[in-house]
């Protein structure tokens, strides 16, 4: 089993790296903007990056698909690697936006952006896993599960739709 | 109307200068801070051309120069990241911190400047610049580095070392009773300890408050609190700039990612200002009288950087040639060395401390850089870092 070494990079985001059956550290830099570095040190001084690639979001999603397919990721039962890259925000929903007085299922949000809303915040009280038929209210605020990137668009669609 | 002409010809050509300079800067790989006080020496008393109807505005710009970078400051981390870094690397950021800092306060002493302005000098060789090490990084291909989590931490520490220390210093210098100035402190430490505890706690919460979709909300929204925060400081002498820090590391999540997108391009703008005005009010004929001691500090506290890599790098077992690029990395002083030394001067600290601490600077955020390339491998052998190879 190989271990994946993770270490925090302050204002930054995470550094994950692990030694090769050959003897070389290849490692991931999770940038919180979303930007992803792969870097490959050289044997003779291991703590030196000898080569770094940046990738986008999608780029790195694409690298993955490429290496095992999406389905060993899937499979794999690293929690810490299923929460990494995931990212939980709170979206207040200002009234008079598209998305006040629509319902969870007309944002059509999970299917455009890969993002879940876990839960509806309103008047002090919590909705837990709303169902699609719950309809959304200005003032109220929701709890969201994705990627960065899937936030960024939700944002857009509540509110320009 | 005469009035407004010239003050517009004279603002617009200083910050012309700015994009010159930086432009300069990009090209040789430095900071363009040194050359930013440069400019700021040329400019002002003394210097080749006056500044005179600009004068006022300018020094406005100074202030808000130097929120705003304590604000981005503040934004870069979270509260957690904060706690977690202070827990992981106390040590040595104690040991850092007694290094660098003891350097400036005897050197100080000894030629003779005072205890309070011989404290700013301490703060002044303390610190390293977050922004020139981030950009070395950055620039060199390092971030992911076995010995760049232990730079972070590092800076981390120091960053908030500073927001503890200033409002120590501030007490000191406005002087008053020792009763007072004790209270001050007091005051400071409980201040930054609740807010750092609730950014903890309440953190997610707080920015959803001040998150909006719109970018115009956001970004008024969260420059008139931290002013609003900052005049607050100001006014329980706890230091405004200490009072943007806490605002930023009070938000956390997107909303923090946000408004640094936002803020980028005004703190570049008012940083620059603030490193010119501090240049503006130095005397480049005081210069020569603090060469001497500004030569010494600067090889005393470059190897004491060195010193701090090489025994926080031991005991992570990062091998030698790690622990002398993180030194190098270090070595860099700049924005925060002068913060420090711009608010011992507002406070009275004197005129000498300036001057010194102008030199100290420009040697220093222009040694960072080349140190930092002296330790970078394998140029030309086909072994050294590419620079990001981009994939896109």
């Amino acid at each position: 089993m190989t271990h994946i070494e993770k270490t925090d990079l302050p204002g930054l985001g995470v550094r994950y790296d692990f030694l090769t059956e050959d003897g070389q550290r290849v490692g991931v830099i999770h940038h919180r903007t979303g930007r992803r570095d792969l870097f490959i040190c050289p044997p003779e001084d291991p703590d030196l990056v000898q080569l770094t690639v940046h990738l986008t979001e999608q780029e790195a999603h694409n690298l993955v698909d490429v290496l095992g397919g999406s389905q060993v990721i899937a499979d794999l039962s690293h929690l810490q690697q299923h929460i990494e890259g995931l990212a939980i925000d709170w979206l207040p929903i200002q009234p008079g936006s598209v998305a006040a007085g629509s319902t969870i299922g007309d944002t059509r949000m999970r299917t455009r952006t890969g993002v879940s809303i876990v839960a509806l915040l309103r008047n002090g009280t919590a909705i837990p896993a709303p169902e699609p038929a719950q309809r959304i209210e200005g003032g109220d605020t929701l709890v969201v599960v994705g990627t960065p990137r899937g936030i960024e668009l939700a944002v857009e669609i509540l509110r320009i739709g | 109307m005469h009035e407004t002409a010239l003050l517009f010809l004279e603002l617009g050509s200083v910050i012309v200068l700015l994009a010159f300079l930086a432009r300069l800067a990009i090209r040789w790989g430095l900071s363009p801070i040194p050359l930013y006080l440069l400019a700021g020496l040329a400019l002002g008393e003394g210097g080749i051309v006056e500044l005179i109807t600009s004068e006022g505005f300018v020094a406005t710009g100074a202030d808000l120069g130097v929120i705003l970078l304590l604000l981005m400051l503040g934004l870069e981390y979270t509260a957690a990241e904060l706690t977690r870094s202070l827990r992981q690397s106390a040590a040595a950021g104690l040991v850092d911190l007694v290094v660098n800092f003891t350097p400036g306060l005897v050197l100080g002493l000894v030629i003779g400047f005072g205890l309070v302005p011989a404290l700013f000098l301490g703060g002044v060789t303390y610190i390293s610049s977050s922004g020139i090490a981030a950009k070395l990084l950055e620039d060199l291909a390092w971030m992911g580095n076995r010995e760049t989590p232990l730079v972070l931490s590092l800076l981390v520490f120091e960053d908030l070392a500073m927001a503890v220390v200033l409002p120590i210093l501030g007490a000191i210098a406005l002087g008053g009773t020792f009763s007072g100035a004790l209270i001050s402190v007091a005051v400071a430490l409980v201040v930054v300890g609740l807010i750092i505890t609730i950014a903890n706690r309440h953190g997610e919460r707080l920015s959803a408050l001040a998150f909006s979709s719109s970018d115009e909300v956001n970004l008024l929204t969260i420059l008139g609190i931290t002013l609003v925060v900052a005049g607050a400081a100001e006014q329980l002498n706890a230091s405004a700039a200490v009072g943007a820090f806490l605002v930023g590391i009070s938000l956390s999540g997107y909303a923090a990612q946000r408004a640094r997108e936002m803020l980028t391009p005004l703190r570049d703008l008012f940083a620059g200002v603030f490193f010119v005005f501090f240049g503006l009010r130095i005397d480049p004929g005081d210069l020569p009288e603090v060469a001497v001691p500004a030569v010494i500090l600067a090889a005393v506290t470059a190897a004491t950087k060195f010193l701090v890599a090489e025994l926080a790098g031991r005991r992570q077992r990062i091998a030698r040639p790690g622990r002398r690029r993180a030194g190098a990395i270090l070595v860099a002083r700049g924005e925060f060395s002068i913060v420090i030394a711009g608010l011992g001067v507002a406070a009275g600290a004197g005129d000498d401390l300036g001057a010194l601490a102008a030199a100290y600077v420009l040697l220093m955020a222009s040694a960072g850089p080349v140190a930092a390339r002296i330790f970078r491998p394998g140029l030309g052998t086909g072994g050294g870092p590419a620079a990001g190879t981009k994939v896109a």
